[in-house]
């Protein structure tokens, strides 16, 4: 793990947007380090600011959006870097596939000339060749028949496999860095297997770094190296998959995991143990830390004084790094919680409750 | 695609027989086409009157009236004139070409005015460009027909006048007396097309090109345009192949259904630069109360908007892949 | 369980903050958008200062448009701010007459062919099926034929009443309206509060009218709107053409028909007329579009 090069590197990116009610502040300060190969799982709730986090790192925000911070692609920053400097980069080297596949596609061309364009976009090769790239690319996202299929309209393919085309849009440059934005939510729960396993098989191939947004932590836990928790455009949490799964650290987080029905353990039949409430408006960001209002272990010093992300781990202070900011290195468990210290050793039930008052079935 | 074509011809037919009904229908209600036969000073003995009613078949009953009429007319035969010497399907054929030469043109103008302006529009939402060209669209398309023909008229003539020559003409669809050649006479034809075309074009291209603005938009909002620009694209391949190819289905739509109003845009046009054409035609004929006239009007025109909205229909599932299977 | 484990369960239950954002009636949000459109809203205030002047103004200035004066053919002055014709009629007070003409008829048809129009498409979209088909098709006939030409055909049958006039042009135009309610009213019969509402026993016309046609509401209002401008171009063109208002009474399309010839010589006859026209149209189109606006809530609008 260690020693790998640094691909991709987010710091302190801000996200405003004017609307007529004022500024949305979309993203706060969000950070984190991808290196070639690895999987970044970022997870959070509609509205924490995941998907414009990506789309900043794009450059495909409005224009009206304010954009503050960096993101260094190779060390080439690319936020307010030139639209054809960006063009080169964008299908070229940071590839990203979108959340509906219903509609990312254009409905009146060919799938196969939709992927050659992409390829024509990058490089300097004949239609026919990269049509031919098209129909291969398609093969490998199993796509049956695929030399006739690459002449169908996208109407002709069902979501499953529009989506695979998408993928197969977007690892036809080998690219570096491959950004899936929800890519599984609007399918059914028996395609996203399919998907996932077809966005494997573009990491396999390109050898490019992932990230990979999603509201379900299912998706999550078998894909991803590393997991980042946001919450109202801010990070919450940060560290490895186990870590973040067995040793939570921070009460959003644990109320997550503690929302997902399990399958596997004694705890089935209990109830579900949710967190109430609802994510606070990104108008005007309350003081302190935004989670407050439905933290079970909320205080005083929550109410006043947002917490910063530090180190939670057990592990040791973090290796120091060449740049001096606080980086997140494989084995760091970041999280943003003046608590997180009370959390060791806690499950989702101790801290949050099942929504109603009788627990016949397995009170503690 | 085939099957589709055959299927929409086929809904066509009892369309266009409705409506040969709702004409009738119509012209009957119009009042009497004897009145003015009834209304000249002297008047007229009941012995003359009487033989124009049945000449006109006025003294048959409705019913059979239509289908002495209707079964005329599949013969080629569109009845009889109040104005005794004229050849209603004649008359038709001959004013037919005019008209339609002007109607084709004024499209073809309107069309590109407003694809042009509407992208620019959207692509340049909000900007100067943009406020300028919504001014402009909606003066035109709250501009009355026939004021701005007149105007126009008044522009031709001074600017004759500044040139010393008629570069432009306002009278009339062509010169009586061409001398020259072929190229003479299109030069002619064409010298007398500028200024009605420009008015008819201009009518309709106030509410089209508000139309291809909102449909650009609509496109440059959509997903599959964010996805271009995510796979790298040149903002122009961007605008041109994948939204500006989009944005232009709908607008075949709004052609077909503003065909009606382009003919009766004509209809004012003809009469202010007194062509004579379809147009001219329908103003005469109603004036004179030439119940077969109009009649012979309103059918040639219904079948005209039926079969445009049938090319249009099979324009659009031309363009639009998603629509030839259904 | 530990001593702090109880703390932290009995902390948990109290109920979390809420955010407080305004709420705003729909009424009120519809306002605001409008408002917001520059153009409408100076629109509006220039319809509404046009009428003024037409009915107000007409009412007050001292020649009414039949009146004959010893001034003929004479260009604008203090005396006649619009001048004369060859007959020495006030032009102002023709020009003011006129514009009364058109706003009545307009608003009548505006009036009319809104009601019947929602009527048809609301009926006509709720239970769908033969009845549906039937209803539409005969709409799109209604549209099929030129408004002009017909109602050219019609009006002649009476000799150009102003009511009459309003009457054909309505009967033509409801089917635009009927098309637009029609597509609501697809869309909203099958939203659960339809279901609802029958399973509570509601009869159809209780639906119908209780929740269907108000929220077509919008996208009447801002058709309707922008019919009115239609209607007033198309009546003004039926005058033009000698189809439409009749003389002695006047209309601004009579009065540009009747300068036609005298464009160069007394221009003033042509422009005023003309450019009244424009004025009333063109500030209904962009009221109608300060309403589309308005009342459409998937803006995407953002302003630095």
């Amino acid at each position: 793990m260690t020693g790998r090069e640094t691909v991709l590197e987010v710091e302190n990116l801000t996200v405003s947007f004017p609307t007529d009610d004022g500024l949305v502040r979309a993203v706060r300060g969000v950070g984190y380090e991808l290196r070639r190969g690895e999987v970044l799982g970022i997870v959070g709730e509609s509205g924490s600011g995941k998907s414009v986090t990506s789309m900043a790192v794009m450059g495909l925000l409005p224009a009206s959006a304010k954009v503050g911070g960096s993101v260094r692609f190779r060390g080439q920053e690319l936020i307010g870097a030139p639209d054809k400097a960006m063009r080169a980069i964008r299908g070229g080297r940071i590839a990203m596939v979108f959340q509906d596949p219903m509609t990312s596609l254009n409905p009146v061309h060919p799938v196969g000339d939709q992927i050659a364009e992409a390829v024509r976009a990058h490089n300097d090769v004949s239609a026919s060749a990269a049509r031919e790239r098209a129909v291969e690319l398609l093969a490998m996202m199993q796509i049956p028949r695929p030399r006739e299929r690459a002449r169908d309209y996208p109407h002709e393919f069902s979501g499953g496999m529009r989506q695979r085309v998408v993928i197969a849009t977007a690892m036809a440059n080998d690219p570096d860095v491959i950004i899936a934005d929800e890519p599984t939510t609007a399918l059914d729960v028996t395609v996203q297997a399919q998907v996932l396993r077809a966005l494997e098989t573009a990491r396999a191939a390109t050898g490019a770094a992932m990230v990979l947004i999603t509201h379900d932590l299912g998706v999550v836990a078998g894909t991803a190296d590393r997991v980042l928790v946001m919450y109202a455009g801010r990070p919450v949490e940060l560290g490895g998959v186990d870590d973040i799964y067995y040793e939570p650290r921070m009460p959003y987080t644990l109320g997550l995991i503690g929302s997902l029905p399990r399958l596997d353990d004694a705890r089935r039949g209990d109830r579900l143990v949710p967190i109430t409430g609802s994510p606070p408006s990104l108008l005007e960001p309350p003081r302190g830390c935004p989670f407050a209002p439905r933290c079970p272990m909320r205080q005083e010093i929550c109410e006043t004084v947002e917490p910063e992300l530090l180190t939670a781990s057990a592990s040791g202070p973090p290796p120091a790094s060449p740049s001096g900011h606080l980086s997140a290195s494989a084995s760091d468990h970041l999280a943003a919680c003046h608590f997180s210290a009370d959390l060791e050793g806690r499950r989702p039930e101790d801290v949050f409750a099942p929504t109603s008052v009788d627990n016949a079935g397995g009170a503690r | 695609m085939l099957a589709y074509s055959f299927r929409r011809l086929l809904v066509s037919i009892p369309v266009i027989v409705a409506s040969t009904f709702v004409v009738f229908l119509l012209v009957t209600l119009s009042g009497d086409p004897l009145a003015n036969l009834k209304g000249r000073n002297p008047p007229p003995s009941p012995g003359v009157i009487a033989v124009e009613a049945q000449r006109l078949h006025l003294d048959e009953p409705p019913l059979q009236r239509y289908w002495t009429w209707i079964t005329g007319v599949v013969r080629g035969d569109f009845g009889p004139s109040v104005r005794t010497n004229l050849d209603i399907g004649h008359e038709i054929v001959t004013r037919f070409g005019v008209t339609v030469r002007l109607i084709a043109v004024a499209v073809v103008l309107a069309l590109a005015l407003a694809v042009v302006v509407g992208v620019l529009s959207a692509v340049k939402q909000y900007s100067g460009i943009d406020y300028g060209f919504t001014f402009a669209a909606f003066l035109f398309l709250s501009m009355p027909s026939f004021w701005f023909a007149v105007l126009l008229k008044q522009g031709g003539i001074s600017l004759n006048k500044l040139v010393g020559d008629q570069v432009v003409y306002t009278i009339g669809e062509r010169s009586v007396v061409v001398e020259g050649g072929a190229w003479a006479q299109l030069a002619d034809t064409a010298g007398h097309m500028v200024l009605p075309t420009i008015s008819l074009a201009l009518i309709s291209f106030g509410a089209w090109s508000r139309f291809q603005r909102a449909s650009m938009l609509d496109v440059l909002n959509s997903d599959y345009v964010l996805f271009a620009r995510a796979k790298g694209l040149s903002r122009r391949r961007v605008v041109v192949r994948h939204a500006l190819r989009t944005a232009l289905i709908p607008m075949t739509t709004v052609t077909a259904l503003d065909f009606a109003s382009l003919i009766s845009g004509a209809v004012i046009i003809e009469t202010v630069f007194q062509w004579r054409g379809l147009g001219d035609f329908l103003v005469t004929s109603v004036d004179q109360r030439d119940a077969y006239a109009v009649l012979a009007w309103l059918l040639v025109v219904a079948v005209a908007v039926i079969v445009f909205n049938l090319i249009a229909d099979l324009l659009y599932a031309l363009l639009d892949p998603r629509i030839r299977y259904e | 369980m530990s001593d702090d484990s109880e703390a932290v369960v009995r902390r948990m239950s109290k109920p979390p903050a809420a955010v407080v954002v305004r709420q705003r009636g729909q009424g009120e949000l519809v306002l605001r958008r409008f408002l917001r459109h520059k153009a409408a809203v100076i629109s509006l205030v220039l319809f509404v200062a046009v009428v003024l002047l037409a009915f107000v103004g007409g009412a007050l200035w001292r020649y009414d448009y039949a009146d004959i004066t010893s001034a003929a053919s004479v260009p604008p002055s203090l005396e006649h701010p619009f001048g004369t014709d060859n007959l020495g009629h006030d032009t102002f007070a023709q020009v003011l007459r006129g514009t009364q003409r058109s706003i009545e008829i307009a608003l009548l048809i505006a009036f009319l062919a809104g009601l019947l129009g929602t009527l048809w498409g609301a009926f006509s979209g709720y239970y769908r099926g033969i009845t549906d088909s039937v209803m539409m098709r005969f709409a799109d006939l209604v549209l099929t034929l030129p408004l002009l030409a017909v109602a050219a055909v019609l009006t002649r049958a009476t000799s150009g009443s102003w009511w009459f006039v309003a009457l054909v042009i309505a009967a033509l135009q409801w089917a635009y309206v009927s098309r637009v309610v029609r597509g609501v009213v697809l869309s909203l019969r099958e939203k659960e509060y339809v279901e609802a509402s029958r399973a509570l026993g509601a009869t159809d016309r209780w639906i119908i009218f209780r929740h269907l046609i108000p929220n077509a509401f919008g996208p009447v209002i801002v058709n309707v709107t922008i019919l009115v401008a239609a209607a007033i171009l198309v009546e003004t063109a039926l005058s033009f053409l000698g189809l439409g208002v009749q003389p002695p009474d006047t209309s601004l399309g009579l009065l540009v028909s009747e300068a036609d010839t005298a464009v160069s010589t007394r221009p003033w006859l042509f422009y005023f007329p003309g450019a009244f026209i424009v004025v009333i149209a063109l500030t209904i189109n962009f009221v109608g579009d300060g309403l589309r606006d308005a009342f459409d809530p998937t803006q995407r609008k953002v302003r630095a």
